[in-house]
């Protein structure tokens, strides 16, 4: 166990240096930079101006040397400024990563809290109305687009409830607290926890076909046993695996729904990020999604062998 | 305009009128939404609005166009950090005689030398402050600047020049602090104006609070104002109409939506502006075949501005010269005057065939049509506009074919020359004929994106600058617009008109109804709640 964690620590600073000149380049070949951004307020490109600009933030030195300093101010924990806001990079996303962490937690556990369930319902009532009604619904949920959705529940709030869940200021009670964040990870998880409900629903109905299932009613056990106990443990592997890549999926979904919900989070923040060509600002941003995303998935794959004892991880 | 445009001035004239009736209060927020994250908080720098609203009330300016008044030009200009102004007989040195007793909002006093150090900075004198300089053109005019003690200081000009009053009255030109490092001002800017600068989260929000040391007594009322970036346009308006927010952001909203709007909040107060923004047609005159005058007369004879402003806004936008046209804009040419300029005649068939006549005796033709690519900003404006653009072009057998840029490579392109033909969306931050003409049209001002160059016409382009006569001027004026829109200098199709929303329990709104880039100090606002 402790080679096999090794092992994968190991892959994952691969992973992440991989990652990192990936990011660095793909940034350096998509056409214009900050400096050509910036001016876009103005109107206008002053050449000597612009030079100016791309001496001071170092962008006319060779790509080499401009990784090299990246990398050695990350390793010591320094990520540099923004060039937009001038302010240094940790000051601009660390009180933003509570706020997406929260949003992305809260919407993953709607998807498996609803998905899971409702695909052991509609396995163990297979092909009766309820099934027939669920698949009706997780196939709709996972057609709707999360920009769509996310603008009807707006609406809906306003009309119906004459309030709109949008983050404009830090919730100061609970009952905003649910609402702000409660309201987006809903439209965000409705997607992942139909693709859930689907995966949890085939997977029990091959599990449940299964002899040892037949066995364990043959000897009498209650059927939330079997279900539960018997059944949807095996039933889970494929759905754990699913929620790893879905973590990783969610910060495209985010994007929009912080942009919906006008949520100033990580995932809108990068978006924006790009749009200026704010390198350090991109370059940190996606390391630290990169690194969150390996990290869940190692979680993951630590989790089958606590599901599945008969996994032996690293023999 | 519209008639339902003109009803919505006249109402919001009428409310600006009815307000300083009612005891004002002090006290409150105001909650305004905010389009996008402005590039920084520095007014000199930039030229957006996303900049020049939520900042202009952290500053002053010498002058400023009277914020009563709903039309901002040169006899609407009243005293800001200035008390007086003069001109001396040879028209060419101007003194204004500066307030005293304003300090900073560090609490350091402002004086004679913070403006020779700002106008030394915006002519490009001194350098080293500033990241950009978008509007150096405008000053072009400024020989020297000389201080006569703390309260006095001297401008003097190259030749007379009356309309450089509407420039320091402009939203774009604040007194900035010496003091102050340039990368403090694009970040936590000091002004001496009614709200200091508080806060600004990136793609989040901006706050500004109440300065209680302002020099005009008892103001301003509000205790602050909030920004809260909201990209989505959609969010922003179901967020105004929620009730959420006090107020949109300036012409934020299309004509359609504050028809919508107005349905669904029939108690907001919206107000459709021009916003001084123009549709324009890029030609690339030192690219073939487009050197060739000949083409470029028949692609503006080929435009139906009036079809642009029907598919675009359904008969909003106004259509106009280089200048802002009227009733709103105070040097464009009337009705009458613009039937007689070519491509702007009623009878568009007629301008098409002599295109197409153009055309075929350059050897083109419905078989032969000329290929080209029209290049613009991946932006909606822009987009909707090309399409346009390419459509009334094939009448021309012209076959064109969009080619979307990024913003990150818009002005790169421009700068380069490298493109054949492109749609272009600019605003003004003034409206009069200098800013216009010199940002422009002038010979190798940074925004004279397709090198036009005209030595007679940029004499007369410093004569109109120097006459007094208001009249005489603008004849002149129409005159020069004209010669622009016929040597193809960059044509211009449309004008864009756009709305701002407020609920009643704001007072003392006053838009400007020929520029969105003033009437931004909110000294006189308040709220009644």
């Amino acid at each position: 166990m402790l080679s096999y964690l090794l092992r994968r620590l190991g892959l994952m600073v691969l992973t992440l240096f991989g990652v990192s000149i990936a990011i660095f380049l793909l940034l350096r070949i998509v056409p214009g930079n900050i400096a050509d951004i910036l001016f876009d307020s103005a109107g206008m490109i002053d050449p000597a101006e612009k030079q100016k600009i791309v001496a001071e933030l170092g962008l006319d030195q060779p790509l080499v040397v401009q990784y090299a300093q990246w990398v050695n101010g990350l390793l010591h924990g320094d990520l540099g400024y923004s060039y937009v806001s001038e302010k240094p990079v940790l000051d601009e996303v660390l009180p933003r990563i509570p706020i997406t962490a929260r949003l992305a937690a809260l919407a993953i556990m709607f998807a498996v809290c609803t998905g899971v369930p409702i695909g052991v319902i509609s396995a163990v009532r297979q092909n009766s109305g309820i099934d027939y009604g669920l698949r009706v619904f997780s196939l709709a949920a996972l057609s709707l687009p999360s920009f769509w959705l996310g603008l009807l529940v707006l609406m809906a709030f306003v009309n119906w409830a004459g309030l709109l869940p949008i983050y404009d200021k830090a919730p100061q009670t609970w009952g905003m607290a649910i609402l702000m964040y409660g309201v987006p990870a809903a439209t965000v998880g409705l997607r992942s926890s139909a693709l859930i409900m689907r995966l949890t629903r085939s997977s029990m109905l091959e599990v449940m076909r299964m002899d040892y299932i037949r066995t364990a009613r043959s000897k009498g056990l209650s059927e939330p046993a079997v279900t539960f106990i018997h059944a949807l443990r095996n039933a889970l592997l494929p759905v754990i695996t699913t929620i790893g890549i879905e973590t990783a999926f969610l910060f495209g979904g985010l994007v929009v729904t912080e942009t919906v919900f006008n949520i100033p989070g990580v995932a809108r923040f990068l978006v924006e990020a790009i749009r200026w060509r704010d390198y350090p600002m991109v370059q940190n941003l996606v390391m630290f999604i990169a690194t969150v995303v390996v990290i869940v998935n190692l979680i993951v794959d630590l989790t089958y062998a606590f599901v599945d004892p008969r996994i032996r991880l690293g023999s | 305009m519209t008639r339902l445009a003109r009803l919505s001035c006249a109402a919001a004239l009428l409310f600006g009128l009815a307000a300083p009736a009612l005891a004002q209060k002090q006290g409150g927020t105001l909650r305004v939404t905010h389009r996008d994250n402005p590039p920084s908080a520095s007014i000199v720098e930039e030229a957006t609005i996303s900049t020049d609203m939520p900042f202009m009330s952290v500053f002053n300016n010498l002058v400023v166009f009277d914020p009563q008044s709903p039309v901002n030009r040169l006899d609407k200009i009243v005293p800001d950090l200035a008390t007086s102004w003069t001109w001396s007989d040879d028209d060419r040195t101007l003194t204004f005689q500066l307030r005293d007793g304003v300090k900073w909002h560090d609490g350091k006093p402002f004086t004679s030398a913070d403006v020779k150090c700002t106008w030394d900075m915006v002519t490009g004198k001194t350098s080293g402050k500033l990241r950009k300089n978008p509007r150096k053109t405008w000053w072009f005019n400024i020989k020297d600047i000389a201080t006569d003690g703390d309260n006095k200081v001297i401008f003097h000009l190259h030749d007379p020049q009356p309309s450089i009053m509407a420039m320091f009255a402009s939203g774009f030109a604040p007194v900035y602090p010496c003091h102050v490092p340039g990368n403090e001002m694009r970040t936590r800017p000091i002004g001496t104006g009614p709200f200091m600068f508080a806060e600004l989260k990136q793609n989040e929000s901006m706050r500004v609070v109440r300065n209680p040391n302002y020099w005009k007594p008892g103001k301003p009322y509000l205790d602050a104002i909030e920004y809260t970036i909201i990209p989505n346009r959609a969010t922003a308006v179901l967020a105004l109409v929620a009730g959420k927010f006090d107020m949109s952001f300036t012409a934020e909203l299309t004509p359609e939506l504050v028809k919508s709007v107005k349905e669904q909040a029939p108690l907001l107060q919206c107000v459709l502006q021009p916003t001084n923004t123009q549709g324009n047609l890029l030609v690339n005159r030192e690219r073939p075949p487009f050197d060739n005058p000949q083409i470029r007369k028949a692609m503006m004879l080929a435009i139906d501005r009036k079809a642009f402003s029907e598919i675009l806004s359904r008969g909003v936008y106004p259509v106009g010269g280089a200048n802002m046209p009227p009733p709103e804009g105070f040097w464009g040419w009337s009705k009458d005057f613009m039937e007689t300029v070519p491509g702007y005649g009623a009878d568009v068939e007629k301008s098409r065939e002599e295109g197409r006549k153009i055309m075929r005796a350059l050897g083109y033709g419905p078989d032969n049509m000329l290929p080209l690519k029209v290049s613009t900003r991946n932006i909606q404006d822009y987009r909707d506009a090309s399409v346009v653009l390419i459509d009334h072009l094939k009448t021309v057998y012209i076959q064109a074919e969009l080619e979307p840029l990024d913003t990150s490579v818009w002005y790169a392109r421009l700068l380069r020359k490298d493109y054949s033909v492109g749609m272009n969306v600019q605003g003004t931050g003034t409206d009069d004929p200098d800013v216009q003409f010199f940002e422009n049209y002038l010979c190798g001002s940074e925004r004279n994106y397709t090198s036009y160059c005209n030595a007679d016409l940029e004499k007369k382009f410093h004569q109109q600058s120097q006459m007094k006569d208001i009249d005489a001027r603008r004849k002149l004026v129409w005159e020069i617009d004209k010669q622009l829109q016929e040597d193809g200098a960059r044509p211009v199709i449309y004008f864009g008109v756009a709305g701002t929303c407020w609920w009643p329990r704001v007072h003392g709104i006053n838009i400007a109804r020929n520029t969105i880039y003033n009437h931004w100090r909110f000294e006189d606002v308040w709220l009644d709640q």
